[in-house]
């Protein structure tokens, strides 16, 4: 019943005027593609508005573009062949619509590129080629259309061909075709051309009926960004399910998967679905649930690989090559958004290596910032690591998105992977140890007169409201026992401090150098300072631990799961309130943060 | 991999990523088989669940048959339903044809107006009660900051310019000229206060793929949609004033995807029922730019 027959996104790009609409409206109407009437109905209006029929007018649907007369967005059509169904997408040549461009090319897995016989071989022709193969189109056709205004001549064609070889050979992109046509006289695109005796090749649809389709990727090694964590408890449902799209690779029923960045690991229990057999194997393509038989904690963002395979990479530094649309520069210092696959992370742009004109392939290396088209080579930094692929070996977790102002701004691909480095935050630090002025009134002043150490207390744990009674117990205790302390509730901070954040969900880093900046003015002034932040991670407590220096930081892991390894302390939730006091005081006077005995 | 697992998978992908950015979450559901596919989709996307509220812009002037399926479909999936209408319009009688505008007009008052402040919240929205099986005034008016739609990119030319994500603004305008890019799978999640996002997981699907996915799954879709025995069916649903069955003879899927694929419809556009779509050149650009759905 269903023939669900094979269907491929293929985008238009190249100069503007250079005919892409004229090329699609020709594809559509010799295949026979149109609605019935459509051709009558553009034609009828165009007598009425008295101007000459054009294809490009069956795309061109909207008033605004019809006026003046070029493709602000990219629109999708569909045409069939008798191989496949296509849906196009015309991809607007004009400079200011860039923007536009990418996000037609990006959802192609083939391009056609049209170049005017006329006009030649023009900066977005160039622009777009280059566009088109950084954002990973393999398959690209070029047509040297308005062959009809160049007399049909076998010169301008070859001269077109030769020039733009030239250039495509030097961003290593080889075209499977040159074809020469004229769209509006409907030669050689879907009719071979009766005009151009002297050219034996195939005709632009033949060309577009032999791109390939894009190979499964199950041969790569599973990668599977993990979007989201579900516990829906309706009607009994008691699977916690992570959710998300597996790019690559595949994954059965028990294996051993890990979780990067935060190496934990455990084993598919099962392949969830609904309105599906049970599956006892998965892989690339599938939007996917899985559960795990052991109940580990593992963010959104994180990638699923399976460990006996090669893994992605873990870092907060890479190489990448950026592509910039955005209004604004993008400039050092400043604070970024990045997206890659699910991973959302916090981002600043390091160093710019170079600016390659995306027309002319000139670098320029003394710039350091990054400007509306330009291509630049740079390095970023993170303020946690993230895990990610080299673009060379998996395309889906090796590219990237920045945001800046709610906006997409940037594409990019991860060229490199580089050392970790010593993050933002701790260059911070190390730049406000110069600039604070610190009190002539001495620390050990302050603890001598406070007979307690400063320190910040972080209570951890996946159960926030014992964690957070524990530790409105522990500043009572400690205040009755006559120390300077207090806790800091995060109600207290985001109706304060970070009132201006609309959701600390989306922005748990900001949310976490506020407190770890916070915290650094408790201590500075001799208090203790605790407070309880559930789920904490390693990096994140690094976040708060590095703005805390040059004091300390102590983290007591409050659950009966080891829920951060680098916890100073470890408490039994089912264990009594006081008990569990008594243990932290114990500590505290151990370490000798409370200055109890001090003479 | 076949195509209609291709368009479900990264479907079913968008409405996750819809579902993790936006708390103010819900989905319209015009009743019809595009957007009844998609609350399909939301089962599978969800594992079975679909954890927001479904979204009903109710004109009044629907085909009965349309609210009766609606209510079946609420009780057996226990689904979050809410509805809400231009009480003020129809009570004015500011409608076609009875009242004293023509087809746009009522369009915008029914349909573009009702929608903006639902979504908004200025205006009642009624949930649909599981306990008490009727629908009650919803004390809940807060915005919704995303709102996912059906819209498909063949169904006619301003809707081929969509995003997966779209904008809108403080006034649910949709500024065409200057859409965000969309690189890869990576789409606009992050929004100013005051706007919202529109997200359309079905851009990419044909009316034909919409069938054979029915088809497929066995989705229940409103009996309108077959000839029950006069030769004629609805191709697409719409308010009865405005909305016209064609003459067919399809009584099941089967037929209609048969119909659409080589038979009578295979080349006539889906809308050519709807009398809105024939007065003046870019009437649905321009209720789609007004906040048209």
């Amino acid at each position: 019943m269903i023939t669900n027959k094979e269907q491929m996104n293929i985008v238009v790009v190249g100069h503007v005027d250079h005919g892409k609409s004229t090329v699609i409206g020709r594809l559509m109407a010799d295949t026979g593609s149109l609605p019935k009437g459509k051709l009558e109905q553009i034609k009828e209006m165009c007598a009425i508005n008295s101007r000459p029929f054009e294809y490009a007018f069956l795309l061109d649907a909207l008033k605004d573009e019809q006026s003046q007369g070029i493709t602000i967005d990219a629109a999708r059509c569909f045409f069939k062949t008798s191989k496949r169904h296509y849906i196009i997408i015309d991809a607007p040549g004009h400079i200011e619509f860039l923007k536009n461009m990418v996000t037609g090319a990006s959802r192609a897995e083939a391009a056609l590129l049209v170049i005017d016989a006329g006009e030649g071989v023009r900066e977005n022709s160039r622009r777009h080629g280059f566009m088109v193969s950084l954002l990973g189109i393999k398959q690209i056709v070029v047509l040297v259309n308005k062959m009809d205004l160049a007399g049909y001549s076998k010169d301008v064609f070859e001269k077109i061909k030769n020039e733009f070889s030239d250039f495509l050979n030097r961003i290593n992109v080889t075209p499977l075709a040159y074809v020469p046509v004229s769209a509006r006289e409907g030669e050689g695109i879907v009719n071979s051309p009766s005009k151009m005796p002297w050219y034996k090749g195939e005709t632009a649809l033949a060309w577009i009926d032999r791109f390939e389709k894009e190979k499964p990727k199950e041969q790569q090694p599973f990668r599977f960004p993990v979007q989201d964590i579900y516990r829906f408890t309706e009607d009994g449902d008691n699977r916690r399910i992570i959710a998300g799209t597996i790019e690559t690779g595949s994954v059965k029923v028990g294996d051993e998967v890990i979780f990067l960045p935060s190496g934990k690991k455990s084993n598919i229990k099962s392949i969830e679905g609904f309105n599906i057999p049970e599956r006892k194997i998965i892989s690339a393509g599938y939007a996917a649930g899985f559960t795990l038989d052991t109940q580990i904690y593992i963010r959104q963002g994180e990638i699923m690989c399976r460990s006996s395979e090669s893994l992605p990479s873990v870092s907060n530094t890479f190489k990448a090559n950026i592509f910039w649309v955005g209004k604004k520069p993008m400039i050092q210092g400043k604070k970024y958004k990045l997206k890659s696959a699910s991973t959302r992370a916090t981002v600043y742009l390091k160093k710019v290596i170079n600016i390659i004109d995306a027309s002319s392939l000139d670098t320029e290396t003394n710039k350091q910032k990054i400007e509306k088209h330009d291509v630049a080579e740079c390095i970023l930094q993170t303020l946690k690591p993230f895990a990610f692929d080299l673009i060379s070996k998996i395309e889906a977790t090796g590219r990237f998105v920045i945001v800046d102002d709610y906006e997409i701004t940037g594409g990019g691909i991860i060229i490199d992977s580089l050392d970790k480095s010593p993050s933002f935050l701790a260059e911070h630090v190390e730049q406000r140890k110069f600039s604070w002025l610190r009190s002539s009134i001495r620390p050990e002043d302050r603890a001598l007169r406070y007979k307690q150490k400063p320190r910040v207390l972080i209570i951890t744990g996946n159960n926030s409201e014992l964690a957070e009674n524990l530790a409105r117990n522990l500043e009572e205790m400690l205040f009755n026992k006559g120390k300077s302390v207090y806790y800091l509730g995060i109600s207290n901070i985001l109706s304060g401090l970070s009132g201006d954040m609309k959701d600390i969900t989306t922005d748990r880093d900001e949310h976490l150098r506020r407190i770890g900046e916070l915290a650094h003015l408790f201590t500075d002034a001799g208090m203790i300072l605790i407070t309880s932040i559930p789920d904490l991670d390693l990096f994140e407590k690094d976040i708060i631990e590095t703005l805390n220096s040059p004091y300390e930081t102590v983290l007591i892991n409050y659950g009966s799961k080891k829920f951060n390894e680098r916890s100073s302390l470890y408490i039994d939730e089912d264990a009594p309130l006081e008990k569990s006091l008594d243990i932290i005081l114990e500590y505290l006077r151990d370490k000798e943060v409370l200055l109890e005995y001090y003479i | 991999m076949d195509q209609l697992d291709k368009l479900e998978n990264i479907s079913i992908y968008i409405l996750r990523e819809a579902y993790r950015d936006f708390k103010n979450l819900g989905m319209l559901w015009s009743i019809g088989k595009d957007s009844t596919a998609l609350l399909w989709l939301a089962r599978k996307a969800f594992f079975g669940h679909v954890p927001f509220p479904l979204i009903h812009i109710d004109t009044k002037f629907k085909i009965p048959e349309m609210i009766e399926y609606r209510d079946r479909l609420v009780k057996d999936w226990k689904l979050n339903l809410i509805f809400g209408s231009n009480f003020d319009a129809l009570e004015k009688k500011e409608t076609f044809p009875h009242g004293n505008t023509d087809r746009i007009k009522c369009c915008k008052n029914l349909k573009s107006e009702a929608l903006k402040h639902v979504l908004s919240g200025e205006w009642q929205r009624y949930r649909f009660d599981h306990k008490a099986q009727a629908y009650l005034p919803d004390k809940n008016n807060a915005p919704f900051t995303g709102v996912i739609v059906g819209v498909r990119a063949d169904e006619e030319g301003s809707r081929s310019k969509e995003r997966y994500f779209s904008p809108r603004d403080v006034r649910s305008d949709w500024g065409i000229d200057d859409q965000p890019p969309e690189f890869w799978n990576q789409f606009k999640t992050d929004f100013a206060p005051g706007t919202h996002v529109r997200i359309h997981p079905l851009l990419d699907w044909t009316e034909l793929n919409i069938w054979e996915y029915i088809y497929r799954e066995n989705i229940p879709v409103v009996p309108l949609y077959f000839d029950s025995g006069k030769g004629k069916r609805y191709r697409s649903l719409g308010c009865y004033p405005c909305t016209s069955p064609v003459d067919s003879t399809a009584k099941n899927v089967a037929d209609i995807i048969e119909e659409l694929r080589s038979g009578k419809f295979a080349n006539i556009a889906e809308r050519s029922g709807r009398e809105q779509d024939k007065e003046g050149g870019g009437t649905l650009e321009e209720l789609r730019r007004d906040g048209y759905m």
